[in-house]
């Protein structure tokens, strides 16, 4: 039944329904897809084996009972190892936490479990989500199914690469420069940024607090559309949820007409820096979307140029701040307990011992930007670039609904190619970043491959806070229009994997 | 290890230096779940057991605002006079410590809920105003037990454990700008003010304030400057001051001790130092330079907090009467005198003696014992008179023993030694050390005989015209009876048998 694997998450819940088949027998197929391919593509870090068939066994059995069950029910999902799933192992892609089991689940998770929907298991990711690539993960690079090897992207490439390589049907991700989008983007997957509050982060193990956002990630617009309405909605255990509806996203989906729509394209977000191929699929998009009834404008958002360097001030400020908890003492790795060394010495030993470079990086970058003496200059000087990109984003939304660009300035790059070059493996979320920052909605949608290496090249779009609606309207009309000139989605064209086995 | 420092005695030292105070309070709100989650805050659950992620600090878990804590916040700040704010937020005061379970604090910084306040205190009949600076929210610590050392003290500790109950218990943090009062008069009024601070908040119901359980916490900052110099000297945050008493005492001490290392050419060092109870000394802790960087920002996983002005003037009007006005009262009601009011204030007592009256004891009885006897076991103990152990009830079901003539006051101050160490109801008490009167009137009879018999003189001079005579014979009696008879009753024996 390995065509199970083939499909989106909408005709596996009808073949569910119509009981064609089991969640059961759709989980046990992907989880045999795993088998066969993760060797060679290394995007989970944790298989539930055991976990997922239970739950899906469980659905099954209230499908037999008759009772109501979600959209979603029994379909798989890979899960990003930075949120909590009480009594399966999270690290956050860190030796720190390796062996740690969290005792509560994650609000998504919660959402998930209630929606039927079955965790497969934990995926990779740069550890702390600190990076572009998976390269920064503890337990090895992810390798991009289109290419094995380049990276997926990151840092939620695990749950990118786990939906090209037909391991999940449905994937979660956590966006905090471009987490969700980027590896997308790479991986000719859709990934979707929500507003921030608009899905919880309550056991989303922090890395830049107000930044962070979960979201939904898929092989097509409406299967991110379904799961986005699983798992977004206000809850009151995280404070910077937003206590409002979620917006219209699956009728969105459903709907993706752009007649009329204003879309504006970001003059600061191309040209230089930018592979030509990614450039040309780009336009290409923007042409479509023009010929299908959007009126298509260019707008000036002069402010995003200085969002990179305020990102890496805010980011590694919160993110110093949010990783001094692991320190050893109450939960995860411990290292230098000899009965001799004091607390302290401990909590500076397990740290040295448990996290990778980048984060030490990022963590002393943040602790110096918070500095007595830096504070203002730093810190309070990115917070202010940040409310004038929120501005940018405000004047532009006044013209257009919705924001255009390229996903990333170029394809996936080799594995190792920018590893010891911070500052370029920064730039990948040159696009993604201002979303983040003026805590706006965004997505990347795959539209085409470049010519130049043949690889996915992302489209994303950026709509105002609380209208991630607009997002899938724009995505599954691009969506349709190129099944109609590809004769599929381009997924279809991702190379086979079987002989990595 | 412990350096004994020299002191100077206090008068030299006033007649040199002039005292700067700065008080920091913590105050424990009585609210019934934890600052950030729904935790409980029982105080002395077994250790741990009033947990969560949240409060644990566990990867992924997120705080949230305790509604009931920002009320008593600003109900603080408008009974200290204190502006509210209209907008303000948490900050991160980060710093590593076992007991810290993020390593960071949730605290206030630079926006504070309650700021630019004042209060009264009255000391000898006068009356000192104290500036307040802000009062901010913040949470609580875990309790870290050191075990293995001497001294309970980390140094020398084979181990450590830590008890997170407490972390996450909303803490309200009171702080003075600094005061300046005649030297005399300073740790008299850093005492008054605690002392004033407590009753304010017990009025208010939004804390325990039992100083003895650490649910008020008193940080007393000192330092001198030369009579007369604007200028000020290196300031001691003296920490571990767990009672009214210690206040007073901790100044005093460094005061003494600040004037000892000044006058012989030395540097106060800025430092924390520890208040040793015991010893009535300060020691070092660990040195606070201006170097030490919390590295402050905003709590990002928090929203401001914006209170409406008809939410602040709303509880405003639920304010309990000022201490000022509650102690003029007060005094009126039970026609005191300045100073016996005083003495009342000062020992702590004006709560349970109105306690204690409320139960039907009059004014005077309920003075005469919590400033009596009880104040003086208090003393003897170490401790603040409501840590004593004794309640109103206890002395109100006292007193009403003494009026039925089961006891008399020397018996019932020997009940009270006995409710202090705790030997159970003061029934069980009487009957355990054998403190009945004897009101036998043949047994009393038979010793009113004895005595007479015994001195004929005295009987003589009653009977030649000196009635007052007839009190040896009373006294002879109670001898007799090892005090356990009624005096008023003797009398009337005596009286009888003369026949005045």
């Amino acid at each position: 039944m390995s065509d199970l694997t083939r499909k989106t998450a909408v005709e596996l819940a009808d073949l569910m329904s119509s009981g064609e088949t089991s969640s059961v027998e759709i989980t046990q197929a992907h989880l045999d897809r795993i088998g066969a391919v993760d060797n060679a593509v290394h995007a989970f870090l944790h298989v539930d084996t055991e976990g997922a068939l239970a739950q899906a066994a469980a659905v099954d059995a209230k499908r037999a009972a008759g009772d109501e069950l979600g959209p979603l029910a029994g379909v798989p999902l890979a899960l990003k190892d930075v949120l909590t799933q009480e009594g399966v192992p999270t690290t956050a892609g860190s030796k720190i936490l390796e062996g740690w089991k969290p005792p509560y689940d994650s609000t998504v998770v919660q959402r998930l479990k209630a929606a039927g929907i079955v965790i497969l298991g934990k995926t990779n990711m740069d550890e702390f989500a600190m990076g572009s690539s998976t390269e920064n993960s503890a337990y090895g690079t992810t390798h991009n199914p289109w290419d094995l090897n380049r990276i997926p992207g990151g840092s939620g490439g695990g749950s990118s690469a786990a939906l090209a390589a037909y391991e999940a049907p449905l994937a979660i991700g956590t966006d905090t420069g471009g987490s969700i989008r980027q590896p997308g983007a790479f991986t000719g997957t859709v990934g979707v940024k929500p507003t921030y509050g608009g899905t919880s982060r309550y056991g989303l193990i922090a890395l830049a607090s107000s930044l962070d956002t979960p979201g939904p990630c898929a092989r097509t617009t409406l299967d991110a559309a379904l799961l986005h309405e699983v798992i977004a909605g206000y809850d009151p255990m995280d404070s910077t949820s937003i206590d409002a509806p979620v917006p219209p996203v699956v009728a969105a989906a459903r709907k993706g007409d752009v007649t009329g729509l204003r879309i504006g394209v970001v003059k600061e977000l191309g040209g230089e820096g930018y592979q030509p191929g990614v450039e040309a699929r780009f336009h290409e998009a923007v042409e479509l979307l023009t010929k299908l009834g959007a009126e298509v404008v260019e707008v000036s958002c002069p402010h995003f140029q200085y969002a990179l360097p305020a990102y890496y001030l805010i980011l590694p400020s919160e993110a110093s701040s949010n990783l001094a908890k692991f320190d050893g003492m109450r939960f995860g790795l411990r290292v230098g307990d000899d009965g001799v060394n004091d607390a302290e010495k401990v909590m500076s030993l397990t740290r040295e011992a448990g996290f990778g470079d980048e984060v030490k990086r990022r963590i002393m970058l943040g602790t110096h930007a918070l500095s007595s003496g830096y504070y203002d200059a730093y810190y309070g000087q990115a917070q202010k670039v940040r409310t004038l990109i929120a501005r940018d984003f405000a004047r532009a939304y006044e013209q257009v609904d919705v924001l255009v660009s390229p996903a990333t300035p170029t394809t996936a790059f080799a594995i190792g190619d920018r590893i010891d070059d911070p500052i370029a493996m920064y730039k990948n979320d040159l696009c993604t970043i201002p979303s983040n920052l003026a805590g706006n909605a965004a997505a990347s949608f795959p539209v085409g491959l470049a010519d130049e290496d043949g690889l996915p090249v992302g489209f994303h779009v950026m709509a105002p806070v609380m209208r991630d609606d607009l997002l899938y309207q724009v995505g599954s009309a691009l969506e349709a229009a190129q099944a109609e000139q590809w004769g599929g989605v381009l997924m279809s064209k991702v190379p086979e994997l079987e002989v990595a086995r | 290890m412990t350096v004994v420092a020299d002191v100077m005695d206090l008068e030299s030292a006033l007649e040199q230096f002039d005292p700067v105070l700065g008080l920091e309070v913590h105050v424990e709100l009585n609210t019934r779940s934890k600052m950030f989650c729904g935790c409980g805050t029982v105080f002395g659950a077994p250790p741990n057991t009033q947990t969560c992620p949240v409060c644990l600090g566990l990867p992924g878990a997120l705080p949230v605002v305790n509604e009931r804590a920002v009320e008593s916040a600003i109900k603080i700040g408008l009974a200290l006079n204190c502006e509210i704010a209209e907008w303000c937020r948490f900050a991160r005061k980060n710093y590593f410590y076992p007991d810290m379970p993020k390593n960071f604090q949730t605290s206030q910084y630079d926006e504070p809920i309650a700021f630019n306040g004042w209060t009264e205190v009255v000391v000898d009949g006068e009356t000192y105003r104290i500036e307040i600076e802000r009062a901010h929210m913040e949470e609580d610590t875990g309790k870290s037990t050191h075990v293995g050392g001497a001294t309970g003290r980390i140094h020398g500790a084979s181990h450590s454990l830590v008890d997170y109950n407490r972390a996450g218990i909303p803490l309200i943090e009171i702080v003075t700008k600094t005061i300046e009062v005649p030297g005399e008069k300073a740790a008299a009024v850093a005492r008054a003010y605690v002392s004033m601070l407590r009753d304010l908040l017990l009025a208010l119901d939004v804390s325990d304030v039992r100083m003895d359980q650490g649910s008020l916490r008193c940080d007393a900052n000192v330092s001198l400057k030369p009579k007369g110099s604007p200028v000020l000297g290196t300031r001691t945050e003296t920490k571990n001051v767990n009672s009214f008493r210690s206040i007073e005492r901790a100044v005093t001490y460094e005061i003494t001790r600040q004037a000892a290392v000044l006058a012989s050419g030395g540097k106060v060092i800025q430092e924390t130092r520890h208040w040793h109870e015991d010893t009535g000394i300060t020691t070092s802790g660990r040195e606070k330079s201006d170097a030490e960087d919390y590295r402050y920002f905003p709590e990002p996983d928090l929203v401001p907090i914006a209170p409406s002005r008809d939410w602040v003037e709303e509880l405003r009007k639920t304010l309990p009467e000022p201490p000022p006005a509650r102690r003029a009262r007060l005094q009126a009601e039970w026609g005191f005198t300045d100073l016996v009011m005083r003495d009342v204030v000062n020992g702590g007592a004006q709560n349970l003696i109105e306690q204690t009256v409320a139960l039907g004891v009059t004014p005077d009885a309920a003075r005469k014992w919590w400033l009596g006897e009880l104040a003086r076991a208090a003393n003897e103990a170490g401790k603040d008179l409501d840590a004593l152990g004794v309640g109103a009830e206890q002395v109100a079901e006292v007193q009403k023993l003494v009026d039925e003539g089961a006891l008399n006051d020397k018996l019932a101050r020997e009940v009270f030694d006995g409710l202090v160490k705790g030997e159970g109801t003061p029934a069980e008490i009487m009957a355990a050390r054998g403190l009945a009167l004897v009101s036998d009137d043949s047994a009393l009879g038979e010793a009113v005989d004895r005595a007479i018999a015994a001195n004929p003189d005295v009987v003589e001079k009653v009977q030649s015209g000196k009635p007052a005579a007839a009190g040896a014979l009373i006294g002879a009696v109670m001898k007799d009876m090892r005090g356990q008879a009624d005096a008023a009753k003797v009398r009337e024996l005596v009286n009888a048998k003369l026949g005045i």
